[in-house]
């Protein structure tokens, strides 16, 4: 039962038919990106992940990861898979040409990231983490970095890692101990002790670059004393060749609930040489401008993960019979029917659907914009497409992987007692989505980003920038009668969400314990909100085309399925409201002594 | 050497596929459609020689809807050269299809002409046999591997029983088998490469091929579906039953 088939159908409709990406073929990596190369690549992507990376998916979670004599050792299988990955080169998708990229939109880069997800996200943490990093120098890196590294990121010989986490501080970065000690006019020696280094070590790649938070001597306490290093596993020679091995290994691999084929490492530094990336005492700055898009990967893992789960559990809703239709048999000639005649199981089918395609159109349209924002000939326009991608990136990283988890155990649920059972691999799913709540920042400290930073920032620019359009579309739509059933409940969901978004604001600035208060429960009103314009735009494209297409059952069901969205999940926002406008007291109240 | 691999536009081998509900054929509205499997093969086959030394030029040709212009680009992406596209709407039958062939090979004269031996919608068969007939060629049908001697190739053919390996003239018509290769995954250079290559757009008049179909389809029904087994206490039951119905 373990398979999966990419939702190509789905996301060439959100690419070309919800964002058209073909508007934006003035813009350089659209220019390459026609709707048939588009169409041509993510084929090749699903060929890869249906093929290569689905089989040694739960293989990989049986076996885990060893460390042998100080190596780590992938599952069987990994290494083939990675050079298969990395030879066809999908590691360089939407890197720059000059360091030999493909050029193309992060949005595509993200489909495929989706489709690997889905298919094998331990393995999918590997070339992650290398994109993330390779973002990360091109930004922030001196000349010399990018050409002795980058090349070698893009190409996937080489992958890296980011080294923020240390045994007493994972959240509160300020307490960060690791030493950087000036060497020469160029590098630092590093010491100290990382823990939860996904790909700390392992065996896929010739080099491993570490990009790591450390303190600087004399550097103030907190986090404006943590600068970022690079620091290689071998050394770089002068003409590109590795130079003899860095003082930097791996402890011990961590044993986990999930993706359990990806090592999590706990790495040591001893005196190993490293390299300033940006300026002293902006580390962190660096280092967050990193984990913009890899909190979006994140994100996705919980698409991913869930569209997976999803696929499966239609599958075996159509075919396990079990009970009769509560209206009367609808298969006579069966012993039973098949599970999907009935409610309940209708009910969590249709919640991972609707969640699963508007988080796919919502992510990729936020994609579209990182892609807007760093290329859009117009710097207004790149600077509206960054304040929107700062702003969605918390509620994509946590509410995806919320639902993420929350739809892969619907998955495993419609399974039954089978669903717990190994071999079925839904139960791996569940234990996979897990981590995503955690690692990039957890998803309590996403929330707090957006009601204490993001929503207030700039005056409310960045949220003026979201709201805005919502209100242009309801405005627009309002006459369309057929329109109305979407966007009616949308408009009071979202005249909610602008209420309550004034009430934190306002009293966050008196208190700032009920802003923190409220921020898990604002996120998830926010998020479904979102879902909420997004189903609309949907169902509002959905209608244009059953018109004149010929796909009229695929179209219907994006209607269908928008509605149920509307109707059954959007009304959440109600309790959330309610919840919230409690304030921070029933929250404050009971002291600590006495939980 | 040049070689023309001709390539199919077929229903994804992973679909379940269904029944029209007026039995004219099978669903295609909707349904994911990929390259004939044994034509990847036919393609990997003849990049193999290629990047031996021992292949000049590829061309791929398909005949089918303007979709299959896709099919013939995924073959590019793999490493084929350039594109021939037979625009051609309806069904296309073997014969028509071999004569189509024909025509093409007159006029690129190929040193060889690679497969695949059937493909997966209508499982024919019929296609390469065909047009070696035609040409006057020699052929070598379901290979499994192909070795290129001073004009000659010798074929290891999957036969009933066994292998048997032939040597064959060339010019030469060859179907290949599922063990002759594993196709490679296209990469993402590739991809962006191939959609500067060319595809030449024809149409069956072009060449002068009349594609009226020659069969007539009376039905097309699903299998019959799989009866519940019943469990057998014991051997001798087990084989009295096998008796009763007639197995042994
Ligand atoms: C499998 C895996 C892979 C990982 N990979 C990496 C990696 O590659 N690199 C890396 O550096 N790290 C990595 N991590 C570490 C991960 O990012 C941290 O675990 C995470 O940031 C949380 O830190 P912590 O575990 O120390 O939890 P803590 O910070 O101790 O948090 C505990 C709880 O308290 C809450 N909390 C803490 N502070 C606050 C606050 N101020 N306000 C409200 N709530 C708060 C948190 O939300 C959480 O619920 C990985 C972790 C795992 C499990």
């Amino acid at each position: 039962m373990t398979t999966y088939s990419a939702p190509l159908r789905d996301i060439s409709f959100v690419l070309h038919e919800l964002l058209d990406i073909g508007q934006f073929s003035h813009i350089a990596p659209f220019k390459a990106a026609t709707p048939t190369v588009v169409e041509a690549i993510l084929k090749a992507a699903a060929r890869l992940c249906e093929q290569v990376l689905l089989p040694i998916n739960r293989s990989g979670d049986e076996e885990g990861c060893r460390l042998e004599n100080g190596v780590v050792r992938t599952p069987s299988g990994f290494r083939e898979a990675y050079q298969t990955f990395a030879e066809g080169g999908w590691t360089s998708l939407a890197c720059d040409p000059a360091f030999g990229g493909q050029g193309l939109p992060e949005v595509v880069n993200l489909a495929v990231a989706e489709m690997a997800c889905s298919s094998n996200l331990a393995f999918y943490t590997y070339p992650a983490l290398s994109h993330a990093a390779y973002n990360l120098i091109g930004t922030h890196g001196s000349d010399e970095v990018k050409r002795a590294f980058l090349p070698r990121l893009v190409d996937g010989r080489w992958s890296a890692t980011m080294c923020l986490t240390e045994p007493h501080c994972g959240t509160d970065l300020g307490l960060i101990r690791t030493k950087a000690q000036p060497e020469s006019e160029v590098g630092y020696k590093l010491s100290g002790t990382k823990i939860f280094v996904t790909g700390g070590d392992h065996d896929l790649t010739e080099n491993i670059v570490h990009l790591v938070l450390a303190r600087l001597p004399q550097a103030p306490p907190g986090t404006t004393g943590l600068s970022l290093f690079l620091v290689p596993k071998y050394l770089v020679n002068s003409n590109g060749s590795l130079g003899p091995r860095n003082g930097v290994s791996c402890g011990s691999i961590e044993k986990k609930m999930g993706i359990n084929a990806s090592a999590t490492c706990v790495m040591n530094f001893d005196g190993a040489t490293g390299y300033l990336i940006g300026k002293k005492g902006r580390g962190l700055h660096c280092m967050l401008s990193m984990m913009d898009i890899a909190r979006l990967t994140v994100g996705l893992q919980g698409l991913g993960l869930a569209e997976t789960a999803y696929q499966r559990a239609r599958a075996y809703a159509r075919e396990r019979l079990q009970g009769r239709a509560i209206t009367g048999a609808q298969c006579p000639d069966r012993q039973a029917d098949p599970i999907i005649v009935h409610a309940d199981v209708r009910r969590m089918l249709l919640t991972m659907k609707a969640y699963n395609e508007g988080a796919r159109a919502l992510a990729y349209w936020v994609a579209l914009h990182v892609d807007l924002s760093r290329q859009h000939p117009d710097p207004e326009a790149r600077q509206e497409a960054e304040d929107l991608v700062q702003l969605m990136t918390p509620v994509v990283k946590s509410f995806f992987t919320d639902y993420g988890f929350e739809a892969t155990n619907l998955g495993l649920q419609i399974f039954g007692g089978h669903g717990y059972i190994r071999e079925h691999g839904m139960e791996q799913l569940v234990r996979d989505a897990r981590v995503g709540q955690l690692y990039e920042g957890t998803n309590g400290i996403q929330a707090l980003d957006l009601v204490r930073r993001k929503i207030v920032k700039k005056s409310g620019r960045l949220l003026r920038r979201f709201f805005d359009p919502i209100d242009r579309f309801i405005n627009e739509q309002k006459n369309y009668s057929r329109m109305r059933e979407f966007t009616l409940p949308l408009a009071q969901a979202f005249a909610k969400l602008q209420q309550v978004t004034a009430w934190v604001v306002e009293q966050g600035a008196k208190d700032p314990q009920q802003a923190a208060a409220a921020a898990s429960d604002y996120l998830r009103l926010f998020a479904l909100v979102a879902l909420g314009s997004t189903w609309a735009k949907i169902a509002k494209v959905s209608y244009a085309a059953l018109d004149n297409a010929g796909e009229k059952r695929f179209y219907e069901g994006k209607i269908i399925t928008a509605r149920f969205y509307m109707r059954r999940l959007l009304p959440q926002t109600s309790s959330l409201v309610r919840a919230i406008r409690s304030g921070s007291r029933p929250i404050m109240e009971l002291d600590a002594e006495a939980f | 050497m040049k070689i023309l691999v001709p390539v199919k536009r077929v229903v994804d081998f992973n679909v379940k596929v269904r029944v029209k509900s007026d039995q004219t054929g099978v669903e295609l509205a909707n349904v994911k459609m990929s390259m004939n499997p044994f034509d990847e093969i036919a393609i990997e086959e003849a990049i193999r020689l290629k990047e031996a030394g021992k292949g000049e030029e590829i061309i791929v040709v398909s005949i089918g809807p303007v979709q299959a212009r896709e099919t013939i680009r995924t073959g590019l992406a793999m490493g084929g050269d350039r594109g021939i596209l037979v625009k051609w709407d309806a069904e296309a039958e073997p014969l028509a299809v071999a004569k189509l062939l024909k025509a093409i090979v007159d006029e690129e004269s190929p040193d060889l002409v690679i497969m695949g031996k059937q493909a997966i919608d209508d499982d024919c068969n019929q296609t390469g046999q065909m047009l070696a007939q035609m040409l006057g060629w020699a052929q070598g049908t379901f290979a499994s591997e192909i070795t290129v001697g001073d004009g000659s190739l010798n074929v290891t053919r999957e036969i009933d029983g066994g292998l048997e390996t032939i040597e064959i003239k060339m010019p030469a018509v060859v179907t290949t088998d599922l063990r002759l290769n594993e196709p490679r995954y296209a990469s993402l250079p590739n991809i962006m490469k191939a959609k500067r290559k060319e595809i030449a757009e024809k149409t069956p008049e072009d060449y002068g091929v009349d594609m009226t179909p020659r069969l007539t389809i009376l039905k097309v029904e699903e299998p019959a579906g799989r009866q519940a087994g019943i469990k057998v206490e014991s051997v001798a039951e087990l084989v009295e039953k096998l008796r009763e119905e007639g197995v042994i």
